[in-house]
C-alpha cells in the first residue's frame, strides 16, 4: 500500500530520517517502534506531506505522492494524528468532527448564498455521521463541549473520531497510546482493530507501550537513527540482538534480573 | 437645562464623531486582524490597501458623477463601492500571487512577512499617489447633514446644537451591516469554519484536507472588502489624502492589539478603545465643563489635555498599557 524508498530527511547537519526503506502491507496494522529520536515521528510527517523529504521517494499504492502536501493527501485517504493531540479549541467536540471531510458544499462562496439547501442537507448528514462516530468511541456526552476542555485521553479519542469521518484507507497513528489509562487505551486499541476489520482501514501505529503493540500489530517495525533496523513479528523483533541493543535495552539482562 | 446643554455638547463634540472614528478603526482593525490570524503576520500594507480601494471607488464615484448617476441625499461613492471593493481584491490577489505566496511556499518566518509587507506598502502608496496624486481630493455629495446644529436648537430649544452629519450616519450603519455579515460568514458557514480552524490550528487544518490555498484566497477578498469599506467611510468623513491612509495604519494597529490580534470581537472593540480615547483626551472640555460647573469654578483655560496633534501618541500609551497588564489584548489573541 505504501512504500517508501531510501527516504532522507535532514535537519542540518542531523539526519532525523536517514535512507529509510519500508513497505506497509494493505490491510494491515503495523507497529513502529523505536528510541526516542530514531525519526518515527518524522518520517510520519515526510509521508503526510507534513516535512518535504530532503530525498527518497514514496509511493502509495503504486503512485508517486513524494512531497505532496496534506490536503491532497488526506483526499487521497492517508490521514494521520498527531503525537500531541491537536483540536480546534474553540469549536464543539461535534464541530471538530464536522470540519473533517474536504469539499463540503459550504465551501464555496456561491453556494453559501445559492445553495443553502444544499448545505443544509449535507450538514444534517455530517451531523448525524459525527455523532455516530462519538457514540462509537462513547463520547457521544461530550458531543457539545468544547474541544479545548476535554481531558487529554479524550482528545485522543477524538483525533481517532477525526479518522472515522472519512474514507480513509491508511491512518498514521502516532503514539495515540501515550497518556491515556489502561481503560481508554483498551477502548482505543478495540475501536482501531475493528475499524481495520470492519472499514479495512490499514494503520501504522507509534507506540512505546509493548503490551498494546502486542495485541494489535504485526508486522513490527524497529527504527533506530532514522534507519529501519528490523521487521518481522514481535516474536522475531523481541528476539533480535540488534533492536535490543538499541531499543528494548540490555539492562534487566546485564544486572542478572532475567535470563539471558 | 445646563445639564441637557452639557449633554448635547458632550455627544456633538465627542461621543458622535469617535463612534463614526470607531467603527471605521474597527473595520481596518478586522483586516489587520484576519491576516494575522489566519496570513500569520501583521500586514504593514493595510493602510495603503485601504486607500487603494478608496482610491478605485472615488475614481468611480468621479465618473458616476460626471455621466450623472446618483443616490439622490446619498453619496454617489455607495455605489461605487463595489467597484472599489473588486478592484482591491484584484490588487491584493495579484500582491498575493506575485509576492506572498512565494514566501509562503518557503515556510519563511513572519517576520520576514512584515518586512515584505512592507515593501508591498511602499509600492501601493507610490501607486496610490502615481494615479490619484498625493493632495485632499474630496468626492463626497449627496445631503450632507442627517441633522444640522441650526435645526436641532429650533425643535430643542436648547443653547447647544447637536449636528449629525449623513457620513457618519452612513458609516455606523454600514459598519453595522458589515460586521454583522461578517460574523454570520465566521460561524454559520463552512468556509467561515475553515477559517477559523486554520487560523487555530494550522497542521490539523491541514492535515484534517483543508486545502490552504483557498483560505487564504478568501481571507483576502474579505481582507479586501473590510479595507475598502474602512477607506471610503473615513475619505467620505473627513477627506480622502494618500498620505494619511499611511497613518491610519498606526491607530489600526493599536486598536487590533489593544483588542487581542487574531481575535475579530477584540478588533472591533479595540478600535472603540482607541477612538473614545484619542477624541476624549484631545477634547477641549471648557464648553461642556461650563455647563455643568457653577459659575464661579468655571474653567478659564481650554481644559483640553493635548493638542490634537498629539493623538496618535494616546493609542500607543493606551496600547502599552494594555500590552503590559495583558499581553494578548482584551480579548486573549495570540500573544504578539
Amino acid at each position: 500500500m505504501i512504500k517508501v524508498d531510501d527516504l532522507h530527511k535532514h535537519f542540518g547537519g542531523f539526519r532525523a530520517v536517514d535512507g529509510a526503506s519500508l513497505e506497509i502491507a494493505e490491510g494491515t496494522i503495523t507497529g513502529l517502534i523505536g528510541p526516542n529520536g530514531a525519526g518515527k515521528t518524522t518520517l510520519f510527517n515526510v509521508i503526510a506531506g507534513v516535512l518535504p523529504p530532503t530525498s527518497g521517494r514514496v509511493t502509495m499504492a503504486g503512485e508517486d505522492i513524494t512531497g505532496l502536501p496534506p490536503h491532497v493527501l488526506f483526499g487521497k485517504g492517508l490521514l494521520r494524528t498527531f503525537q500531541i493531540a491537536h483540536e480546534f479549541t474553540s469549536m464543539t467536540v461535534r464541530e471538530n468532527l464536522m470540519m473533517v471531510p474536504g469539499d463540503q458544499a459550504g465551501e464555496r462562496i456561491w453556494n453559501t448564498w445559492f445553495g443553502r439547501r444544499r448545505i443544509a442537507e449535507q450538514e444534517r448528514a455530517l451531523q448525524a455521521k459525527a455523532d455516530e462516530v462519538l457514540e462509537f468511541l462513547t463520547i457521544d456526552h461530550l458531543r457539545d463541549e468544547k474541544a479545548g476542555n476535554l481531558s487529554g485521553g479524550q482528545k485522543k479519542l477524538l483525533e481517532l473520531g477525526r479518522t472515522m469521518m472519512v474514507d480513509a484507507r491508511i491512518v498514521f497513528l502516532d503514539e495515540v497510546g501515550a497518556g491515556v489509562n489502561r481503560t481508554l487505551l483498551n477502548m482505543l486499541g478495540d475501536a482501531i482493530v475493528q475499524l481495520n476489520r470492519e472499514r479495512g482501514y490499514t494503520f501504522v501505529v507509534i507506540e512505546h507501550d509493548m503490551d498494546f503493540i502486542e495485541r494489535l500489530c504485526d508486522p513490527v517495525i524497529c527504527m533506530a537513527e532514522g534507519k529501519v533496523l528490523a521487521e518481522g513479528t514481535l516474536a522475531e523483533i523481541k528476539a533480535n540482538e540488534q533492536v535490543i541493543e538499541a531499543y528494548l535495552g540490555t539492562g534487566l539482562k546485564n544486572k542478572g534480573m532475567v535470563e539471558a | 437645562m445646563e445639564f441637557l446643554n452639557a449633554i448635547v455638547a458632550l455627544s456633538n463634540y465627542v461621543l458622535v464623531p469617535a463612534l463614526a472614528y470607531g467603527s471605521q478603526l474597527a473595520l481596518g482593525a478586522l483586516g489587520v486582524t484576519l491576516i494575522y490570524g489566519i496570513l500569520r503576520f501583521s500586514n504593514f500594507a493595510h493602510g495603503d490597501t485601504m486607500a487603494f480601494g478608496t482610491m478605485i471607488t472615488i475614481l468611480m464615484t468621479w465618473w458616476m458623477q460626471s455621466v450623472g448617476i446618483g443616490l439622490g441625499p446619498l453619496p454617489t461613492a455607495l455605489l461605487a463601492l463595489p467597484f472599489g471593493i473588486a478592484g482591491c481584491a484584484a490588487m491584493v490577489l495579484l500582491t498575493d500571487r506575485v509576492v506572498y505566496r512565494f514566501y509562503r511556499a518557503q515556510k519563511v518566518k513572519p517576520v520576514i512577512l512584515v518586512i515584505v509587507s512592507m515593501g508591498v506598502m511602499f509600492v501601493m502608496n507610490g501607486l496610490v499617489r502615481f494615479v490619484i496624486g498625493p493632495g485632499d481630493q474630496r468626492f463626497a455629495d449627496g445631503e450632507r447633514f442627517i441633522i444640522t446644529a441650526l435645526d436641532f436648537r429650533m425643535m430643542t430649544g436648547l443653547k447647544e446644537g447637536l449636528a449629525i452629519k449623513t457620513t457618519q450616519g452612513i458609516t455606523l450603519v454600514t459598519a453595522v451591516i458589515v460586521v454583522g455579515v461578517l460574523f454570520w460568514f465566521l460561524t454559520h458557514t463552512r468556509t467561515g469554519k475553515s477559517m477559523r480552524a486554520y487560523s487555530d490550528n494550522e497542521d490539523l487544518a491541514l492535515l484534517s484536507g483543508i486545502n490552504p490555498e483557498r483560505v487564504v484566497l478568501v481571507t483576502w477578498l474579505i481582507v479586501a472588502a473590510l479595507a475598502t469599506v474602512a477607506g471610503t467611510l473615513y475619505g467620505l468623513d473627513k477627506s480622502f489624502k494618500p498620505f494619511t491612509y499611511f497613518q491610519l495604519l498606526l491607530p489600526i494597529f493599536a486598536s487590533a492589539i489593544v483588542g487581542g490580534l487574531g481575535s475579530p470581537l477584540g478588533a472591533i472593540a479595540g478600535g472603540f478603545v482607541i477612538a473614545f480615547s484619542e477624541v476624549t483626551i484631545t477634547y477641549a472640555w471648557k464648553k461642556v465643563l461650563v455647563y455643568l460647573m457653577p459659575e464661579s469654578l468655571e474653567p478659564s483655560g481650554l481644559v483640553q489635555l493635548m493638542s490634537t496633534d498629539y493623538k496618535f501618541a494616546v493609542s500607543f500609551v493606551i496600547l502599552l498599557i494594555v500590552l503590559l497588564f495583558r499581553p494578548t489584548g482584551l480579548f486573549r489573541g495570540k500573544a504578539v
